[in-house]
């Protein structure tokens, strides 16, 4: 009997949005704005589903704290007031909000103390988002 | 197939408490939601249908006739009570948000079937705008 608990946080971050194998011309034809050679930013909201059992006990999925210390330690802390293309897991990657999402969905995932994540979702802005089940 | 959503707020309080627990691993546990005196939230409960829209109508479901079976069936037991000392299947449950989904859905599921329209698809209940728990009825895996 699965049951879906979430939660969504905040992160605000920087980034650049610009791939080494493309020339300057490609580069601003390809990420417009984004290509800003000084980056800019946005407030992220990531939002986390993780399904499972309720526990007997505890009436839950996972224990909020739990869950709020897995992603703080693993994401907020990493990724919160710093700039994205100089963390080493963008290096060979250009820091899209995909490909965020796809790191914070492994991150949680692999480190999760109880039930399954189910998707990773990341709001960039009020008007675009991107999720992600499986990486 | 068609999914249809219906938002509603209640509001409500409850605690946290394992009674098999003692006080100390209630506290380690449940931290603030076990204060005994309670404490309270707007809930948002999201209800969503599944189906195909009625050739006649364009409905999946009428969303006046969704209203008023989320008012009777939820809105008049839950809305401004405290769910762990007014709300039956709370006597012997903790109401955290995963078992109000769960609750909810138990509530809707007979009715929304009986309709013969649509079939309820998915539960979600919102504690605060960051905090919500989802369920998909017994069948889903």
């Amino acid at each position: 009997m699965t049951t879906y608990f979430g939660r969504r946080y905040t992160l605000s971050a920087s980034h650049r949005l610009h791939c080494d194998a493309l020339t300057p011309e490609q580069n601003g034809a390809v990420y417009g704005k984004c290509n800003n050679p000084h980056g800019h930013g946005h407030n992220y909201v990531i939002e986390v589903l993780v399904g499972g059992p309720v526990d007997r006990e505890t009436g839950m999925v996972i224990n909020l704290v739990d869950l709020d210390a897995i992603v703080r330690t693993q994401v907020l802390d990493r990724f919160d007031h710093t700039n994205l293309n100089l963390d080493p897991l963008f290096t060979t990657q250009v820091p899209t909000t995909e490909n965020l999402c796809r790191e914070v969905f492994r991150l949680v995932s692999d480190n999760l103390s109880a039930g399954k994540l189910e998707y990773v979702r990341v709001e960039e802005t009020e008007n675009n988002f991107f999720e992600c089940n499986n990486v | 197939m068609i999914f249809l959503t219906r938002r509603a707020t209640f509001s409500a309080s409850h605690y946290y408490w394992n009674p098999e627990w003692t006080e100390e691993k209630n506290r380690a546990v449940f931290g603030r939601c076990a204060n005994r005196n309670g404490h309270g939230h707007n809930y948002t409960l999201e209800v969503t249908v599944a189906g195909e829209p009625d050739a006649v109508t364009g409905f999946v479901v009428d969303l006046k006739w969704l209203k008023d079976v989320i008012e009777e069936r939820i809105m008049s037991a839950w809305d401004h009570r405290h769910l762990n000392l007014e709300v039956p299947e709370f006597a012997s449950t903790i109401p955290t948000t995963e078992n109000i989904a769960i609750a909810a859905w138990r509530r809707l599921e007979p009715a929304i079937a009986a309709a013969q329209g649509a079939r309820l698809s998915r539960i979600r209940v919102y504690e605060t705008p960051e905090i919500f728990a989802e369920y998909r009825g017994e069948a889903h895996p």
